[in-house]
């Protein structure tokens, strides 16, 4: 196993490459001078020149890269034209939210989606299973953002449980209990539509795992049916459902971008929206590379995960 | 040439080559919860088409005096939104808007994907890598991030969201297509292709591409709804249809900061996408099954717990009552099981009886087919079901009636009283689990032992069985053993609780010849050390006479011949069994001829009247074509189903 770790460790190497080449290459996909379209319609013809000079863009493609990916290595991802600060400390101010709202989603939904598919295989063609479907095409085909808005209608702006939006209170607020009240809506929301998508998967995955030949022989051996579920089948149906878990990752990461945007959360979704619309592209640039980065290890750890939970990955 | 090259192809679109099958569009709209779908967009896309010509206010109009009218207001039956447009004129063009914009994406991304995973698959090599790689760095970013990161660039604008969800989408087409087409281009028929000196182009048109369209249609029909979705998303974000075009997601974004105050502006289009992915994700789901029958949206039937049983009324009712031998520890009295698949019963098991005694080995030998699994796995309840049921018959162990006996019962007796040793070792042993682990959980499970006794327990068996170093082996997964050690473990786990009665099916088919010799000889002698009766299921002639006292030679779901071994193989009575025999090679024989029985075992759903033999047998007269053919005593054990046999005797 160890060297199965090893390899992917180094299978990342190139996957994070290619990450950095797509991104780099956004600033030649603007149409006209960049640098012109970074610093906005009213820069004089000498910041630009400057701008020019500073990223490299008066240079051949492949320099320009080189010159960027070794800013990006140091941690220099450029400065905000608009905020007037690096663009590494606004995305790392806004990194910790963000994580925090994906991770709970991913959390909620991983443990919701898992729970619910495994009732709807077991009482397939139950009534269970028709709600628990009826639910799921629901969830999957809800605009997440619309489902945000209902929600705060309904709890934040009628019932006043929760608050409206933001991740903390402005004025004494901040403690767990503060944070996790204004962190209910938005990763309910956000979990409900990741959610939907794993119940289909796992339900998938289970009716296969039940209908094996290793299933029939533990209830030959006279196991009860909770064992030959949760154990026999369920481990295996686990094995195809941790990757599910690692898309669902990307899934919550960008959908954090709509979440972020209906509850104001401060996180780097919010972040994204308001720099393109400022046309900070330097910005823009620096918040997909580190959360990419950081799907990237997520992806990693389910990988890992994966191989703990099926001897037969490592050692292939 | 086309034609010769068009015969070498393989069948895989079952839709139109079987014949009397339904065409797609009927199976599609069979299914009612698919037509739900496509009669929801039936409508909506009608409503949308017919925009132009429906008396519909302008939908970029203003009218600051009635802004934010409540819906069912006068002239407004929807309401208006925040500077006083109609908001049924805007949902309607914006529907439009919507699902043009995601239609074309769907098709620009299907295009392209299509054609990468199609170069990728059909030059392989460097095209391959450069272009899958190029795939990979794609998928390696949270899907609506790189769609983001595009419309940073280009600036926000419907065409440049477009343009961004087509290519955050493109990886979906590229690689499912790759696949698809890399199991085309290995069959036979493209090699006979490129070796007729078609073009590329040519192949890729006529021979490929029917071939994978499939699964670019099931592809499209997963990603539509999803496009649809992100792009009124990005619209909804102020980056997609810019004011004053109106598109679902904008008419959405418009409304959040007025739900306080005119929760309808933002909740109405927020129906409108919900309906119109409801819509495309029922249809989606209905192509799939339609062109997918393996990734059925409601997936394969699970098994239950235990078989399904008819009632006692109408399972006994044929039972005669003759007079159970007391002696019997395992008595099947006329068993019938059947399965039901589609509108079709397959009756794999047609009226089975046999009885075993204490200690007794019993044999039940048969082509494939002729029903001999069936009715093992029948004895404790593990035929599948659905599709399986136990229509007919009891199964008396020790006198009880155990076919419709509770669960809870059953779990008592199996692996208990009566074990099991299946075919294949590799599919029936868990992957996941330890081998000692499997041994031991059957034995706390009946002995309610400790976890560690139980291990201990577990690693005798092991080394009961003859596995080397068994306490170290005891923590290996199954497919870190050999074929021949897994199926010991398969006999480790059957004799561990001292069963009475050890069902083996094929225990040693998936075997090497050598191994299969060790294998059998473990397992009959830990069945005479430890007294347990066998049942032992086989297509080997050979290997039944050495193990078993009495035969069941079974043919369409019944036994047509039985008898003590010796009685049966010395002086066959029945043509099947005759010819049976007749396929078995002897050693030291070359001069005998081996005669293969012409023709194939009937089909459990098209049982032929009289004897299921009867249309392979050579003897076969009138009388055998019709009516029920009884069992018949023509010996001291000996029975046949054989109106010869039983004329002979008579």
């Amino acid at each position: 196993m160890r060297n199965y770790i090893l390899r992917r460790l180094l299978l990342m190497v190139p996957v994070l490459f290619g990450i950095t080449v797509i991104v780099f290459l956004v600033i030649w996909l603007i149409p006209g001078d960049p640098a012109k379209a970074i610093l906005g319609t009213f820069a004089t013809p000498e910041n630009v020149a400057k701008l020019n000079h500073d990223l490299g863009l008066d240079r051949p493609l492949p320099v320009q890269y080189l010159i960027w990916l070794g800013n990006v290595l140091r941690g220099d991802f450029g400065r905000s034209y608009i905020l007037h600060r690096p663009v590494i400390d606004e995305v790392l101010d806004r990194l910790f939210p963000t994580l925090l709202l994906a991770g709970t989603a991913l959390i909620l939904s991983s443990a919701f989606g898992v729970l619910l598919g495994i009732i709807a295989a077991i009482r397939q063609n139950g009534w269970q299973d028709k709600l628990i479907t009826i639910a799921v095409l629901i969830g999957i085909s809800t605009p997440s953002f619309w489902l945000g808005i209902l929600l705060i209608f309904w709890f934040a702006v009628r019932l006043a449980w929760f608050p409206v939006g933001g991740m903390q209170a402005l004025f004494g607020g901040g403690d767990l209990v503060d944070v996790i009240h204004h962190l209910a809506l938005p990763a309910i929301t956000l979990a409900a539509v990741a959610g939907a998508v794993l119940v289909r998967l796992t339900r998938g995955n289970m009716l296969e795992a039940l209908r094996q030949d290793y299933v029939r022989t533990a209830r030959a051996k006279g196991l009860s049916e909770g064992r030959v579920i949760y154990v026999h089948a369920f481990r295996n149906a686990l094995v195809n459902i941790v990757p599910i878990i690692g898309l669902e990752a990307g899934f919550v990461l960008g959908g954090a971008v709509y979440i972020e945007t209906v509850f104001q959360w401060p996180g780097i979704g919010r972040m994204l929206v308001s720099a393109i619309s400022t046309r900070d592209i330097l910005l823009v640039q620096g918040g997909v590379l580190i959360v990419a980065t950081c799907y990237v290890f997520i992806n990693l750890l389910t990988d890992i995960v994966q191989c703990i939970l099926d001897p037969r990955i490592g050692q292939a | 040439m086309n034609v010769a090259i068009e015969k070498a192809t393989p069948a895989p679109e079952p839709a139109d080559t079987r014949a009397g099958r339904p065409s797609a569009w009927k199976l599609l709209t069979r299914n009612g919860v698919t037509s739900v779908g496509l009669a929801l967009l039936a409508i909506i896309v009608v409503i949308v088409l017919l925009a132009p010509v429906l008396p519909l206010a302008n939908p970029d109009a203003a009218d600051a005096v009635h802004r934010l009218q409540p819906p069912f207001s006068s002239g407004h039956i929807f309401g208006t939104d925040q500077v006083g447009r109609d908001i049924l004129s805007r949902l309607i063009w914006g529907t439009g808007v919507s699902l043009a914009v995601g239609v074309v994406a769907a098709a620009a991304a299907a295009a392209i994907g299509s054609a990468i995973g199609l170069c990728a698959a059909f030059y392989g090599r460097y095209v391959d890598m450069v272009l899958m790689r190029g795939v990979d760095m794609l998928m390696a970013f949270p899907y609506l991030l790189l769609a983001l990161a595009i419309v940073a660039a280009l600036g926000p604008g419907l065409l440049n969201a477009m343009f961004a969800i087509i290519v955050v989408n493109i990886p979906f087409f590229a690689r499912a297509v790759r696949g698809a087409t890399l199991s085309v281009v290995r069959a036979d028929f493209i090699a006979a292709a490129r070796l007729s000196g078609l073009s590329d182009l040519r192949i890729i048109a006529s021979e490929l591409f029917p071939n994978i369209l499939p699964t670019i249609v099931i592809t499209a029909s997963t990603t539509v709804g999803w496009m649809i979705l992100e792009t009124a998303g990005l619209s909804f974000l102020g980056l997609g249809a810019q004011p004053p075009q109106a598109d679902l997601g904008g008419m959405l974004g418009d409304g959040r900061n007025l739900i306080e105050v005119a929760p309808h502006v933002a909740t109405i289009p927020g129906i409108v996408i919900l309906l119109v992915a409801i819509g495309i994700n029922l249809v989606g789901d209905g192509l799939r099954d339609v062109l997918d029958p393996k990734l059925k949206s409601g997936g394969l039937a699970r098994a239950h717990a235990k078989t399904a049983v008819a009632p006692p009324d109408q399972r006994l009712g044929r039972l005669s009552s003759a007079p159970l031998d007391p002696h019997s520890l395992l008595s099947v009295r006329g068993l019938e099981t059947h399965f039901t698949i589609g509108r079709e019963i397959h009756r794999a098991v047609g009226g089975v009886s046999f009885a075993v005694k204490p200690g007794e080995a019993i044999g039940l030998v048969g082509e494939s087919g002729s029903g001999k699994t069936v009715t093992a796995l029948s004895i404790l309840g593990l035929v599948a079901t659905p599709p399986g049921k136990i229509v007919g018959g009891a199964i008396l162990y020790r006198g009880d009636d155990i076919a419709d006996t509770s669960l809870a019962h059953l779990q008592e007796i199996r692996g208990n009283r009566i074990a099991y040793v299946f075919q294949d070792p590799l599919t029936t042993l868990n992957p996941l689990i330890t081998v000692g682990e499997q041994v031991a959980e059957t034995i706390r499970r009946h002995r309610g032992l400790k976890r560690a006794e139980a291990w201990r327990e577990a690693v005798r068996l092991l080394e009961a069985v003859h596995i080397p170093d068994a306490a170290a082996r005891a923590r290996s997964y199954p497919h870190e053993l050999s074929g021949g050690q897994r199926q010991r473990v398969g006999i480790a786990m059957a004799v561990a609780n001292g069963p009475e009665l050890i069902v083996a099916d094929e225990p040693t088919t998936a075997l090497d010849v050598t191994t299969q010799a060790q294998v059998l000889k473990l397992l009959n002698e830990l069945r005479h050390e430890r007294g347990a009766a066998l049942v032992f299921i086989s297509h080997d002639v050979g290997v039944i006479a050495e193990l078993c006292d009495v035969v069941h030679v079974m043919y369409g779901g019944r036994i047509v011949e039985s008898g003590p071994v010796g009685v049966v193989f010395n002086s066959p009575q029945h043509p099947y069994t005759q010819r049976l025999l007749a396929c078995v090679p002897e050693l030291g024989r070359p001069e005998r001829l081996i005669q293969p029985i012409p023709g194939i075992p009937p089909a459990a759903n098209a049982l032929p009247p009289g004897c299921a033999f009867a249309p392979r047998c050579q003897l076969a007269e009138a009388r055998c074509r019709s009516g029920a053919i009884e069992l018949s005593r023509i010996g001291p054990d000996h029975w046949a189903r054989c109106v010869r046999a039983a004329a002979g005797n008579a």
